[in-house]
């Protein structure tokens, strides 16, 4: 344990919500992965920039839509060091994860892939990383080949080196939603580059619980979402590199993409503006600032180490428990459990754990093909995030023992 | 009071259907048959009907995986509706669909549904309405000739 760690009770402080009681029992928020819950300072944010400066963007020359256009841009600034992109054109903003992939896979997929081309995706997407893909697929003659997975959770990383030869790109996420598996990003870049093949990152996972560099991971394309890292929902980040996104052709178009207008000609913006029609979500780009700053104070490599220690503590408690396996049993794990109970459907556990104040999510995770490959239509999910309590777990596995002895 | 809410959804009548479910097998020969399909939990079960030329059910069984809610739902369903003429089961639909989703008060409204009032907690359940009532939307789909049918 890290001597710098700061106490719990004093991160829950932060979190308002934590203070919630639910069906008679003081929350314990254990659905972080789905969406993470908001310190005060984020909600402030949003609250000032309403209260106090709220205009337009990029556009005025009045002082409100100065004051906007300042804290909004100073939220790419922020982006940028955040996941070590070189330059803040890098950082293009978008609605979230599936909306950044949806770019990638129009803007990019539409021009540069042709019919016959191959792309790889792993079995462990969330649909947001197959879908669009999916469709691209249907619509061009592209093959889309799935790059399989370990009885653990893991790529197959010598099945993907023999599928790798003459794809364009491979699509992959940095952590699995549905496992927790963290996946050996900066070696399947590197095989991937030295294919010429393309990297388009889902790191939704990933952003909110491990310090990201992405030069170091060295991906063309990764995305991410905001309300999963403290931040607000309707807000998210495609970082591609600068020489890649000047290649592309716009995404949606609209206002404040462009230079100028007329009926006989267009002239575009340059990126990331390129890629931002429309008036964005400012006050969302603003508290995505503030999560930043929140996030780092704490510092992501502490955030890290709390959640190993959550992920070790939860994993012992509840392997102790008859008839519950985890479903996802990588090494390299994020603080995510997914787990079955033999003869229990986990919608009875999720409803039967709400009772006792309990948030935790069940169902296929948007990650059906992972639930095929384990040969099971559901699993209840438990994640972490660092203002989470050991206590809190406690309460869990109590709760699946008193599902178990009343439904068996 | 929410910890009476699972032990008023969760009672042993429910539980003793989800352990032991009646008719739970393929009916051979039937005359009706549907699958019912709950694209939200991926649940899915098969309902069987024998219905005699006169209109009357004289056997119902059901076979699938699902939930405690589901499949308990399933199994007093089939219990229910045994022996019932297609009008009466059509009216036990109607009734036990309008129970669970809030519309019929099963303490103040006229119904036919007997034990199956066990469900009623689950209005008070969004996310596990379409649970206790799959197994219903199915033999409604059945009676009607349809042979597939989902609760999106």
């Amino acid at each position: 344990m890290l001597l710098t760690t700061p106490d719990t009770a004093t991160i829950r402080k932060d979190f308002p919500i934590l203070n919630r009681v639910v069906n008679g029992h003081n929350l314990a928020y254990l659905d972080n992965a789905a969406s993470s819950q908001m310190p005060q300072a984020v909600i402030d944010a949003y609250i000032e920039y309403h209260r106090g400066y709220h205009a337009n963007v990029h556009r005025g020359v009045h002082t409100l839509s100065q004051e906007a256009t300042d804290a909004y841009e100073s939220a790419r600034d922020a982006v940028m060091a955040f996941v070590g992109a070189a330059c803040r054109e890098e950082i293009v903003f978008t609605t979230g994860t599936t909306d950044a992939i949806n770019l990638v896979a129009s803007s990019w997929g539409g021009s540069f892939l042709k019919d016959g081309d191959r792309i790889l995706v792993t079995n462990m997407e969330h649909h947001a990383n197959i879908v669009p893909w999916f469709r691209l697929a249907d619509s061009m003659a592209i093959r889309l080949e799935v790059i399989p997975i370990t009885d653990t959770g893991e790529i197959d990383m010598d099945a993907y080196a023999r599928l790798l030869p003459g794809a364009k790109l491979v699509a992959v996420n940095h952590v699995s939603n549905a496992l927790g598996t963290v996946n050996p990003i900066a070696e399947i870049v590197r095989m991937a580059k030295a294919a010429g093949a393309a990297t388009m990152v889902d790191g939704a996972q990933a952003v909110p619980h491990m310090a990201v560099d992405v030069q170091d991971l060295g991906c063309d394309f990764y995305a991410f979402s905001t309300h999963k890292m403290c931040g607000p929902t309707g807000f998210g980040v495609l970082y591609g590199r600068k020489a890649l996104l000047e290649t592309m052709p716009p995404y949606r178009s609209g206002g404040d993409m462009i230079l100028s207008v007329s009926f006989d000609r267009i002239v575009y913006n340059k990126v990331p503006y390129l890629f931002e029609a429309g008036t964005p979500p400012i006050a969302q780009g603003i508290q995505t600032a503030a999560a930043i700053r929140y996030l780092t104070g704490i510092g992501m490599d502490v955030i890290a180490e709390i959640e190993r220690n959550l992920l070790e503590y939860a994993t012992g408690v509840l392997s102790e428990i008859d008839g519950l396996r985890i479903i996802g049993t990588a090494p390299h794990k994020a603080a995510v459990i997914s787990f079955v109970l033999d003869g229990i459907h986990p919608h009875d556990v999720g409803t039967i754990l709400d009772e006792d104040g309990i948030a935790v999510r069940t169902g296929h995770h948007c990650a059906e093909p992972v639930m095929r490959r384990f040969g099971i239509p559901a699993t209840t999910r438990a994640s972490f995030a660092f203002y989470n309590t050991t206590g809190e777990i406690d309460r869990l596995a109590a709760s699946i023992r008193r599902t178990i002895r009343l439904l068996r | 009071m929410n910890a009476d809410r699972t032990k008023q959804l969760y009672q042993e009548l429910i539980l003793d259907h989800n352990r032991n479910p009646r008719n739970f097998k393929e009916l051979t020969p039937h005359s009706h048959h549907a699958d019912g399909h709950n694209p939200l939990c991926g649940d899915r079960l098969t309902v069987y009907l024998r219905v005699s030329d006169a209109g009357i059910i004289e056997e119902v069984s059901f076979l699938g995986d699902g939930c405690a809610i589901s499949k308990a739902s399933a199994s007093m369903m089939t219990a229910a509706v045994k022996g019932k003429s297609l009008a009466e089961a059509d009216t036990l639909f109607t009734e036990f669909h309008d129970m669970s989703m809030g519309r019929l008060d099963p303490v103040k409204d006229a119904h036919h549904l007997g034990k199956l009032t066990v469900f009623a907690g689950v209005r008070d359940l969004p996310a596990r309405v379409k649970c206790a009532t799959l197994s219903w939307h199915t033999l409604h789909a059945a009676m009607r000739g349809e042979t597939v049918t989902s609760t999106e």
